[in-house]
């Protein structure tokens, strides 16, 4: 027979100091295990979805990012003709790339940060078709003229719609703010990559990397071995979303395991905190338990009913701390990539897997800490217990 | 101590409550040993950087090379002493997640600027000669178990991409501690020959050696007044400024580690706090019995606080050894993600203190209710 569920609401309810306490140690554990995975998953998130399935990269062969990377103009005619690229009404779909740094004072503190500068080719919302100007207009080629991310804007001083920046050597107007739905693009700043190439003395026949629009998401296979058979081109040719995918290893690797770290020490933690209240809620209640197993209750009811009271005060603890950390979904910040050096927005992540799993992680410590004052509870003797003052 | 019986059969009452107590605090400073390890890894660019030494930058970019006839200019500056250039490589060794810095350097002057990262002669000597050769910190070698004369094959899109090899000539280590030891250094002579035209000739940055610190702020501005209005303009910085840049770019997620981790190391400790009162508060009419047979309300208070105190520092012994054993591990978890995470003894120190400030805070509270508290309504509530 079970003992009945309102016996243990109320004595949760009649010991609530140090019901609190645990409760309190659980749900801060619980927080912080949802917002370190949901920073990690933020971060791969954003460079993820900077990639589509229906694009391909192009780059030096070997190179591991587009910093490192470089490709002449004479493989650019080449790549032009290959067979798997989608053509539009003027050519080919396909946009060669300029990636530079320019150190821009960051708004929150008015120092310096690099962003990433991007020179691409004028049709290259056609190639990027997640990417939306929301404010003003696209630049136009051959004038220096600048597109903005809504997050480099919201990051930096200066990139306002209609202001004008120094950037190498020529004066900038910024013309349009566009929308990359949350990927890594929205921190960059994009301009005609001729001009870009000019101001930056770079020489013009060398672009970092070719981004071309494939006809379909299988035509990659075809692209690759034509270009990579070609004895005159020396490339790698990358799926666009596993070449972001790659980019976020390392620091969602740091972030998991240090966020891992710091939850498993606070779990340990909170599961003291848990079998102090539940020893102490045991020893309180000695006659009572007593007196219910004189009443005829067996051990084992004994034991599932502290365990379900620990699981209440563990459930509890992990929703709150589920429900503290909500509010910072969708939150922006900002950090260095370690592949480009240059700063990179993103925002934290919960889904409803994460909070599930935040969830089921206080439940383990809750049993963790309430089975073993539970069976102490069911395994004394009756007549000793009942004797007891 | 005539008391010492008495404080250890009260700290011994409830042995589960006693080792759990024991062990919230043991949690608590792991915890707190861990980030204040991790913040400084994080900042540790800034705190070993040396403060005789500028770097010298493109203004318009990170990434924009300089030319390296600028090197001698930069010499002629009075109060220069020495002058070496840099160059990231960013090849890779076996596969990505292998990361550690490669500069390709100038031999010539690297171990005059460098002074703290220490090259036995021999291994110097051999490297100069080796066009192909290679010097790598100590931390890099052992990572990868590579001994001098081992070839170190490394992918590039440099020399006509593929892999290139490079003979291990020497390792160097830094005799300041918390130096970097995990850098690459190759030749610049090779890498020059070999490179594509706009890098033909070039620095990626130069590193400079003051005669005396002092000097800092006035060689900085000569030599950015010295490229002015070229087609190569510099920004000099100090080593510290320039390692400080870094460090803030990183900020939020470390303001983000460490507000969480804060807040729940004080949570933890409030929790501590917590169970010490209550232990307490149980015993009342125990110390009112001791009152009541003539002990001075002192005596009373100084019993539990020694029992809080006592507490503080077993939980505090065994957190500080946990996170002494903890953190080297974490650190291989960690190879080029951060630096090297290190343990200091200020830190220890800082720990142990900390948790004799929570165990006497804790117990103060309630050991001031024991010693003031009346006899008689003690007893009577019994």
């Amino acid at each position: 027979m079970a003992i009945p569920v309102v016996y243990n609401v109320r004595s949760v309810k009649a010991r609530w100091t140090s019901t609190i306490v645990a409760v309190v140690g659980i749900a801060g554990t619980v927080g912080v295990f949802v917002a370190m995975l949901s920073l990690a998953r933020g971060f791969k998130a954003t460079l993820v979805s900077s990639g589509s399935a229906d694009n391909a990269l192009i780059t030096r062969a070997g190179a591991t990012s587009e910093m490192t990377s470089g490709v002449s103009i004479d493989s650019v005619k080449i790549i032009q003709d290959a067979p798997g690229i989608a053509r539009g009404a003027d050519g080919p779909l396909l946009t060669p790339e300029a990636v530079l740094m320019a150190p821009i004072p960051l708004r929150s503190t008015g120092t310096d940060a690099n962003v990433e500068l991007r020179g691409v080719s004028p049709n290259v919302l056609a190639i990027r078709s997640n990417i939306k100007i929301v404010e003003g207009r696209m630049f136009r080629h051959g004038l220096s003229e600048l597109v903005v991310g809504k997050n480099a804007k919201a990051t930096y001083s200066g990139l306002t719609l209609g202001s004008t920046i120094w950037l190498g050597s020529a004066q900038w107007h910024v013309v349009g703010i566009f929308d990359a739905g949350g990927s890594a693009f929205d921190s960059e700043v994009w301009g005609d990559a001729h001009l870009l190439n000019g101001a930056y003395k770079r020489p013009d026949t060398f672009s970092q990397s070719v981004t071309v629009h494939l006809a379909s998401p299988a035509a990659l296979q075809q692209l690759r071995d034509a270009l990579t058979a070609d004895p005159r081109l020396n490339v790698d040719v990358t799926r666009e979303i596993d070449y972001y995918a790659k980019q976020s290893t390392r620091m969602t690797q740091l972030i998991t395991i240090l966020g891992g770290f710091v939850a498993a020490i606070m779990a340990i933690g909170a599961v003291f905190g848990a079998l102090n209240t539940m020893y102490s809620a045991v020893a309180e209640r000695g006659r009572e338990i007593a007196t219910m197993r004189a009443l005829g209750f067996n051990p084992g009811s004994v034991v599932l009913s502290f365990l379900f009271e620990a699981l209440l005060i563990s459930f509890v603890g992990g929703v709150l701390g589920c429900l503290a950390v909500l509010p910072l979904n969708g939150l922006t910040t900002s950090t260095m990539n370690f592949q480009t050096f240059s700063n990179l927005a993103f925002a934290f992540k919960i889904t409803f897997d994460l909070l599930w799993m935040g969830v089921v992680f206080a439940l383990i410590m809750g049993v963790l800490g309430g089975m073993p004052p539970a069976i102490r509870a069911a395994g004394r003797p009756v007549a000793s217990a009942l004797r007891e003052l | 101590m005539k008391f010492s019986r008495l404080i250890l059969a009260n700290l011994f009452r409830k042995k589960i409550r006693l080792m759990l107590t024991v062990g919230s605090f043991a949690v608590a400073l792991v915890l707190f040993t861990f980030l204040a390890v991790v913040k400084s890894a994080f900042s540790r660019g800034t705190e070993i950087a040396g403060a005789d030494r500028l770097i010298v930058v493109s203004r318009i970019g990170l990434m924009q090379l300089l030319p390296i006839s600028d090197r001698d200019k930069i010499l002629a500056i009075p109060g220069v002493k020495a002058v070496t250039h840099n160059h990231w490589f960013g090849g890779v060794y076996q596969e990505e997640k292998n990361f550690f810095p490669q500069f390709v350097i100038d031999p010539e002057n690297q171990r005059k600027v460098m002074t703290e990262l220490v090259v036995p002669d021999d291994q110097w000597n051999n490297f100069l000669k080796d066009r192909q050769g290679a010097i790598a910190g100590a931390r890099t070698a052992e990572r990868f178990h590579w001994k001098i004369g081992d070839r170190i094959p490394i992918k590039t899109t440099l020399y006509g991409g593929g892999s290139s090899e490079f003979n291990l000539d020497g390792i160097y280590h830094s005799d300041r501690p918390g130096g970097d030891e995990s850098q690459f250094w190759l030749q610049w002579k090779y890498f020059d020959e070999n490179a594509p035209a706009p890098v033909k000739s070039t620095a990626g940055w130069y590193v400079v050696k003051l005669d005396s610190p002092d000097d800092a702020v006035r060689v900085a501005k000569a030599i950015d007044e010295k490229f002015a209005n070229s087609s190569f303009e510099t920004k000099t910085e100090t080593e510290s400024a320039f390692a400080a840049y870094f460090v803030k770019q990183f900020g939020n997620i470390e303001l983000l580690i460490l507000t969480i981790g804060s807040v729940v190391f004080f949570t933890l400790l409030l929790v501590t706090g917590n169970t010490m009162a209550i232990s307490v508060r149980e015993r009342t009419s125990e110390l009112a019995v001791l009152k009541a047979i003539g002990f001075s309300g002192r005596a009373v208070l100084f019993f539990v606080l020694a029992e809080s105190v006592f507490i503080a520092l077993a939980g505090g012994f065994l957190g500080l050894t946990l996170a002494y054993l903890a953190i080297p591990v974490i650190g291989v978890a960690l190879t080029g993600l951060l630096p090297p995470l290190i343990l200091s003894k200020s830190l220890l120190t800082l720990g142990l203190g900390f948790a004799l400030f929570v165990g006497a805070a804790s117990g103060l509270l309630p050991g001031i209710g024991a010693m003031r508290m009346r006899v008689v309504n003690a007893l009577r509530r019994a």
